[in-house]
Parts: structure tokens; C-alpha cells; sequence
């Protein structure tokens, strides 16, 4: 067993952050697309179409963070010091525009405040996650087990870009859900942006899949050396794939296929990014094993999660088919 | 000047987690307040509980809220300021704050949804239900956080090899020598604070002549909550103090300002420490008595601040300060406790203005002995991190005192802003008061905390509900 727990983990950790990427992305993309709509209405439609979730969507990046200290305590301390701008500024962020879902309505009519802190915080949130991925993927420098760099070498043109493009990648889950679950003027909307959106995300996931192997030699080794290349090629492939079939499905008038197709986007190009850092957690320099817990205290907690995750799911599951359907213009929850 | 990496992380870690305590300290207490009142309900179908409940939980649902959006950002902190830290005790503490998150976060979120709107959607025993839930699982939070402290101040169950933390004794861990005080002390603390803040606003709408009956039940529960928890957190405390001689004999001479080890302690009802003279001015003390307390003999010795290296104190002077104001409105609390019951006998505790008048000011005083007391314990283990096993110097992450100070001021004018707007909120809430039609309020979405106080803020402010175009909890058929 002890050999494959870092695995386990590994696997559970990349769970978490794919829920958390997927669910609070979604939500996310609402306050991203909340500038580019002006009625009050329809914002007031946006908002309550994400209202019951956002705060259990939250709930994966405690777990995400939480379970990285737990189970990869050294990169957990590592990474943490290296990215503590953005890090901190995403929660301040995230504080901000959390709180704005409940004071945006006790302050109507005057709420203006708590709709540019809901776009700003969602912004600013989306953004800096983006950076830091950007960030992490470009490699951080460390020594003796220990961040090694400055406090801004995060910031560099690759991570602005990544933080753009997940900026980009969220508003299309937001602008999908939007024509999934709801109608009238902010589903038309969803549908235009979302198929600008799509169009954007491919171009940035293509950008990304270029810069990052011309820049990082160990990327370029792991995807266009033999045998792997035989192995990896489908992937962009379907992925295109996938983009299309989302803009056609936009166009088409299907409301619930661009959603999905969306979350399948980003698995895609989830499982890009894994490809291309396996097996380093905090790359260029500590893998899985290397930061891993003790054995002993990755299956203590391993024996409760086994029972209490299933019971996480569920509750999350419940809540989402408790609040199925459209929800129309001026209309709340009954 | 240069910014000292190290003070600034321990300001902006002390300024995040000592807003936070606030609240879960509140909704530990409120939770099982609610709960209590659900049961008599249940028992006795009194409408009065009824409302009283649905009062409480709206102002529960803010606090909660705040506690949780302050919380997250905790949860990111140990890596972001204490990286040598988190790596050095991971193995050992990483694995508590899993299950906090894996065993309270869930339960309580889960439920919470339930005991917020589910008001006319299920039965009351399942709201009932609910609110027990969510009151366990807030201790259960308790439980978790205090067993990670507490190792923090007497480690054990665990080995240190090249330098990190490695478990040996789950249970040990757990249950190390300070935490079953500390556990007791913390959660008779939120207990006894929250009995402060519904005694505040019971007397506060008896002096005003508002929502009498309602008032006389609070007032009866929160003065006989006190007169029985205010004492006991005495005789936790002191078992707690007796445990800290044994295991940081330095902080229980910062706290009492005992220098010189060779001669029996006094107790010290007043003084100015001065760590440079190694002596109190102007001390007012009562000789003997500290080794009393402490050794339960008037000749009893205990180790003074000089029989420790000067580098292995505690700030004195905080610690000592801090101490006197937590026993000190620890002592205020015991007399407002036999004050209220001597009433209550009397037949006049509905009636007496030199009581209510002052008890309507002091919601406060239980939140201030909490953070003293942290102050306490937390400065006490100075300037020790993971009490003789690491130094708070060489906790530190790698981060640059200015990237510190940065984020330091925006966490101050954020939470300034968010936090002063939602105790206003609450203040607004305490203000409208138990309404008749709270049994035909709000159903809305669970999952959502701050909804419920949102509908009752909207009856505060007098607007109707559902004037907004937007989300209405469900008001609109």
C-alpha cells in the first residue's frame, strides 16, 4: 500500500482541483461577464442563477489546500512562499466578491459598490489562479527544500497570459451556463459571448501548447519524443474537436450540450497539463514522492476520506438537482 | 528601516486569526443556544422559542458567514507566512486540520442549510435535528483546531527526524498533555460568551419595553448559563493554569510577573514588568498567595522568569496584561452570575434598572476575555513556535518583510469594511428584534448562510420583501 499512497493522493489532490476549477469556474465567469451586461434585471438573473452554489463550489479550494499541506506538506511550503502575492490577493479577492453575493441585495437600491466588487473580486480571483498556474508550470526555484526566489518572479509575460486565458476559460463556463439555465435576454447574451468565448479559449489553449514547449525543454522531451508522441497526438485533436462542436452547438440553439462541452474543454486541457508536469509537483525540481507526507499520515486521513468524500459528493449532487431548471427573468427560487 | 520579516508575520497572522476567533467562538455558543430552544419547542410548544430561535439563527447565519470567509483565508495562511513551519509539522498537524475540514466544515454546511430554510419545508423535529447538527459540528471544528494548537504548545506522540515532525502516537497526538484543558476552557468560553450577549439583549428590550415575554426567557437561560458556566471556567482555568506550570513553567511566570524562583510566589493584583530590571513597579500583590494557587501550599515554589534564559521569555508585560484583563472580567462575569440568580430569587431581575442597565452594555466583555486569553496562551509560548521544538524566528516563510507589510494593510482596510458592515447588519437585526411574523418568514436556498440574515436585514430596514426585481428567497409565488 505505502508505495501507492502518494499516488492516491496525487489522484485525490487532481480531483479536488478539477472540481473546484469546473464548479467555482462557472460561478466565477458570472461576476466576469457581470460588466459586459447593463441591465439591473438581468444581473439580478446572472446572480441568482450561481446563488446556491457558489459557496459549496469555495468549499473544494479549502479541500485542494488544505489536502495539499496534509498530503504534500513540502510543496505546500514551498509553493505557498513562492506565489504569497497572488495567493493572498485571490482570497482577498475571493472575500470581497463572497460577501458581495449577500450585501449586493441588502444594499439595493444603491448596490453599485457591490456589483464592481462582485466583477472586480471574480476578475482578480480568475486572474491571479491563472498566474500562479502560469507560474507553477514555468518552474520555481528552489533550494534545499525551500523557496529560493524573489517575491515577483511569478510575474512574467507567460503567467499574465495564463491568467488571461483561464480569465477567458471561466467567463465560457459562465457564458454556457447561462444558456443553460436561464432564458430571455442573458441566455441570448451567454450564447454571443460564449461563442467569441470558445473561439478565445482554443486560441489561448493554443498558445499555451506552443509556449510552453518551445520555452520548457522537459515539456517539448514529454510530448514530441517517441513513443509518446503516438500516444498524445489525439489529444489536441479532440480537443479542437470539442471547441468546434461547442461553437456549433452555440449556434445551433442546444442549452445544455455547451456547458458540458465546456467542462470537457477544460478536462482536456486539464489532462494537457498533467501530461506536461508529470511527475513534478512543484516543477523543475520536487516530484509527488519527493514532498509526500509520511506514509502514516497520509493513510490516517486517507481512512477517513474514504468514508466522508463519498458523503461530500453527495450532499453537492443534492443540492445541484434540489435547484434543476430555468430560472426566467426576475424570478428567484421557490 | 528594515521590516522585520518575522513581527510582521506574526501582526498579520495575530490581526486574520484574532478577527476569526470571533465568530466561531459566537456560533459555537449560538448553535447550541438555538438547539436548546428548539428542544424546549419541541417539549413545551411554546410559541415564544419558536421566534426566539428563528431570532438567533438569522444572527447566527451572519456570524457564521464571516467565520468561514475568514477562515478560508487561515487555512492559506500557515503555508503563505509559516512555510518552515508547515513543512516541520505537516506530518503531524496536517492530518487534524483534514479531518476539521473532512468532519465539521461538511457537516456543519450541510445542515446549516437546512436549519436556515427549512423552517416550512420539514418538520420541526429534522430543523431541530439540523441545529444540533450544526452545533456539534462547530465543536467538532473545536476539537480539531485546539488538538492542532495544543500540540503546537506540549507536543507529543511524535518523533523528529532530519529535522520534521513525524507521528508516532495518533493518539498522543490527539489528545496531548494541554488539550483536554484547553478543549474544556475554549469551549466553556464560547458557552459563557454567547450567555453574555443574549443576557445583553434580553435586558436591552426589557429597558426599552420590548418583546417582554421573549426577553424574561433569555434573561432567565442566559443568567442561569452563567451563574453556572462563569464558575466553572474558574475551575477549568485553574486546572489549565496548573497544567501550563507543568509544561511552560515560563509563561505561567510571565502571567502571575514571578521573577526570583528561590521565594514563594505572590499573587499580583497590580504592577508595571520591567524585563530589564527583572522586577514589578508599583505592584500591589498579595504574598504568598500565587504558590498557594499554584502549589496549594503558602510556601510552595515555582519557578520564577529568572530561572530561565532571558532568550526563552515570553513578551512579559503582554502576557502579564493580558492575564489580569481575561481573570479580571472572568471575575466580573461570577458576580454578574450570583447578582442575576440573587435577583432572580428576589423576584426582581425583570425590574431592576441598576442590573439590566449595565448588563446591556457588556455583550462585549466575553468576546474581549477570549482574545485575552489567546493573547495569553499564544504570546505565552514565546518566543517558541512548536513549544521547545521550534522557534517562531525559524518558522518564517521566505518571503520579504515588505511583501508582508503590502498585504498587511489589505487585509486591514478589507476586512475593516466587510466585517464593520456585517456586525452592523447584526446590530440592525438585534435592533428589529423576535418578530411576531418570523414564523412566516423566509424560505429560500439552502447552502447559502447569509440569505437568511439578508431577508431579516430587509425587515430591519423596514422595505417589503421582495421589492427587488431580484432573488426573493422564494418569497414570490
Amino acid at each position: 500500500m505505502e508505495p501507492y499512497l502518494p499516488l492516491i493522493w496525487a489522484a485525490l489532490i487532481g480531483t479536488a482541483v478539477a472540481m473546484y476549477v469546473i464548479l467555482d469556474g462557472f460561478d466565477l465567469g458570472i461576476g466576469i461577464l457581470f460588466p459586459f451586461v447593463r441591465e439591473e434585471e438581468d444581473r439580478d438573473v446572472m446572480m441568482n442563477s450561481v446563488a446556491p452554489f457558489w459557496d459549496g463550489n469555495e468549499t473544494w479550494l479549502v479541500l485542494g489546500g488544505g489536502g495539499l499541506w496534509v498530503a504534500f506538506p513540502t510543496a505546500y511550503a514551498v509553493i505557498m512562499p513562492a506565489f504569497y502575492l497572488p495567493v493572498i490577493g485571490m482570497l482577498l479577492a475571493l472575500v470581497l466578491r463572497g460577501v458581495s453575493f449577500e450585501f449586493r441585495w441588502v444594499a439595493k437600491p444603491s448596490h453599485l459598490l457591490w456589483d464592481v466588487a462582485f466583477a472586480g473580486g471574480s476578475i482578480v480571483a480568475a486572474f491571479l489562479q491563472g498566474v500562479i498556474l502560469g507560474g507553477l508550470l514555468q518552474g520555481v526555484e528552489v533550494v534545499n527544500r525551500q523557496y529560493a526566489g524573489g517575491p515577483f518572479d511569478w510575474l512574467t509575460p507567460f503567467s499574465i497570459f495564463v491568467g488571461l486565458a483561464v480569465v477567458a476559460g471561466y467567463a465560457l463556463l459562465g457564458a454556457t451556463w447561462l444558456v443553460m439555465r436561464t432564458s430571455g435576454p442573458t441566455q441570448d447574451f451567454g450564447r454571443r459571448a460564449g461563442g467569441l468565448l470558445v473561439v478565445a479559449v482554443l486560441a489561448a489553449m493554443a498558445v499555451v501548447s506552443l509556449w510552453t514547449p518551445l520555452a520548457i525543454e522537459r515539456i517539448a522531451t514529454r510530448w514530441f519524443s517517441l513513443p509518446n508522441l503516438f500516444y498524445l497526438w489525439p489529444i489536441p485533436l479532440v480537443t479542437v474537436l470539442v471547441g468546434y462542436l461547442v461553437f456549433v452547438w452555440l449556434r445551433r440553439g442546444d442549452d445544455v450540450k455547451p456547458f458540458f462541452g465546456s467542462v470537457v474543454l477544460f478536462l482536456l486541457g486539464y489532462c494537457g497539463l498533467v501530461i506536461s508536469t508529470w511527475p513534478y509537483l512543484v516543477p523543475p525540481h520536487l516530484t509527488f514522492w519527493d514532498t509526500a507526507a509520511a506514509p502514516a499520515s497520509q493513510l490516517f486521513l486517507l481512512v477517513g476520506t474514504v468514508f466522508l468524500l463519498p458523503l461530500v459528493l453527495g450532499y453537492t449532487a443534492f443540492v445541484y438537482w434540489m435547484f434543476r431548471g430555468k430560472i426566467g427573468p426576475g424570478e428567484g427560487y421557490h | 528601516m528594515e521590516l522585520d520579516p518575522v513581527m510582521l508575520a506574526r501582526i498579520q497572522f495575530a490581526f486574520t486569526i484574532s478577527f476569526h476567533i470571533i465568530f466561531p467562538a459566537f456560533t459555537i455558543g449560538l448553535s447550541a443556544f438555538i438547539t436548546v430552544l428548539l428542544l424546549l419547542w419541541l417539549r413545551s410548544g411554546e410559541e415564544k422559542f419558536h421566534r426566539l430561535a428563528r431570532f438567533w439563527t438569522k444572527i447566527f447565519a451572519v456570524s457564521f458567514a464571516m467565520g468561514v470567509v475568514s477562515g478560508i483565508v487561515l487555512s492559506y495562511q500557515f503555508g503563505t507566512n509559516w512555510s518552515r513551519f508547515s513543512e516541520f509539522t505537516g506530518n503531524v498537524i496536517g492530518p487534524l486540520i483534514g479531518y476539521e475540514v473532512l468532519t465539521a466544515f461538511y457537516l456543519e454546511a450541510t445542515f446549516l442549510g437546512i436549519l436556515l430554510f427549512g423552517w416550512n419545508r420539514f418538520p420541526p423535529w429534522l430543523v431541530t435535528l439540523a441545529a444540533a447538527l450544526v452545533a456539534i459540528g462547530t465543536a467538532t471544528s473545536a476539537f480539531w483546531i485546539l488538538a492542532a494548537n495544543s500540540w503546537m504548545q506540549t507536543p507529543a506522540g511524535h518523533e523528529i527526524r532530519n529535522g520534521i515532525a513525524f507521528p508516532v502516537s495518533w493518539w498522543e497526538i490527539i489528545f496531548n498533555p494541554s488539550f483536554p484543558y484547553r478543549f474544556a476552557h475554549m469551549l466553556n468560553a464560547a458557552y459563557l460568551t454567547t450567555a453574555v450577549v443574549v443576557l445583553a439583549v434580553g435586558a436591552r428590550y426589557l429597558l426599552a419595553d420590548r418583546h417582554p415575554e421573549e426577553s424574561r426567557t433569555m434573561l432567565r437561560m442566559a443568567v442561569g448559563m452563567i451563574a453556572l458556566t462563569a464558575p466553572l471556567q474558574l475551575f477549568i482555568g485553574d486546572m489549565h493554569g496548573l497544567n501550563t506550570l507543568k509544561h511552560q513553567p515560563a509563561k505561567v511566570a510571565a502571567m502571575e510577573g514571578h521573577w526570583d524562583g528561590s521565594k514563594p510566589g505572590a499573587l499580583v493584583l497590580f504592577g508595571f514588568p520591567d524585563e530589564k530590571a527583572r522586577k514589578n513597579h508599583f505592584e500591589i500583590a498579595i504574598p504568598k498567595a500565587g504558590s498557594l494557587i499554584l502549589t496549594h501550599s503558602w510556601d510552595g515554589r515555582y519557578q520564577g522568569l529568572t530561572s530561565f534564559p532571558e532568550r526563552d521569555w515570553p513578551p512579559v508585560a503582554n502576557v502579564f496584561w493580558a492575564f489580569r484583563i481575561m481573570v479580571g472580567i472572568g471575575m466580573l462575569l461570577i458576580g454578574l452570575g450570583f447578582w442575576g440568580m440573587y435577583l432572580w430569587w428576589r423576584g426582581r431581575l425583570f425590574e431592576s434598572r441598576s442590573f439590566l442597565w449595565p448588563v446591556s452594555h457588556m455583550w462585549s466583555l466575553g468576546f474581549i476575555a477570549i482574545l485575552a486569553g489567546w493573547f495569553v496562551t499564544e504570546q505565552g509560548r514565546q518566543p517558541w513556535l512548536v513549544h521547545g521544538l521550534m522557534r517562531t524566528a525559524d518558522g518564517i516563510s521566505p518571503v520579504p518583510g515588505a511583501s508582508v507589510a503590502g498585504t498587511l494593510v489589505l487585509f486591514v482596510l478589507i476586512y475593516g469594511v466587510v466585517f464593520s458592515m456585517g456586525v452592523y447588519y447584526i446590530n440592525r437585526l438585534i435592533h428589529a428584534g423576535p418578530k411576531g411574523e418570523a414564523t412566516a418568514a423566509p424560505e429560500g436556498l439552502p447552502n447559502r448562510p447569509l440569505s437568511a440574515a439578508e431577508e431579516a436585514a430587509r425587515e430591519a430596514t423596514g422595505r417589503p420583501r421582495g421589492t427587488g426585481p431580484g432573488f426573493s428567497l422564494g418569497t414570490k409565488e
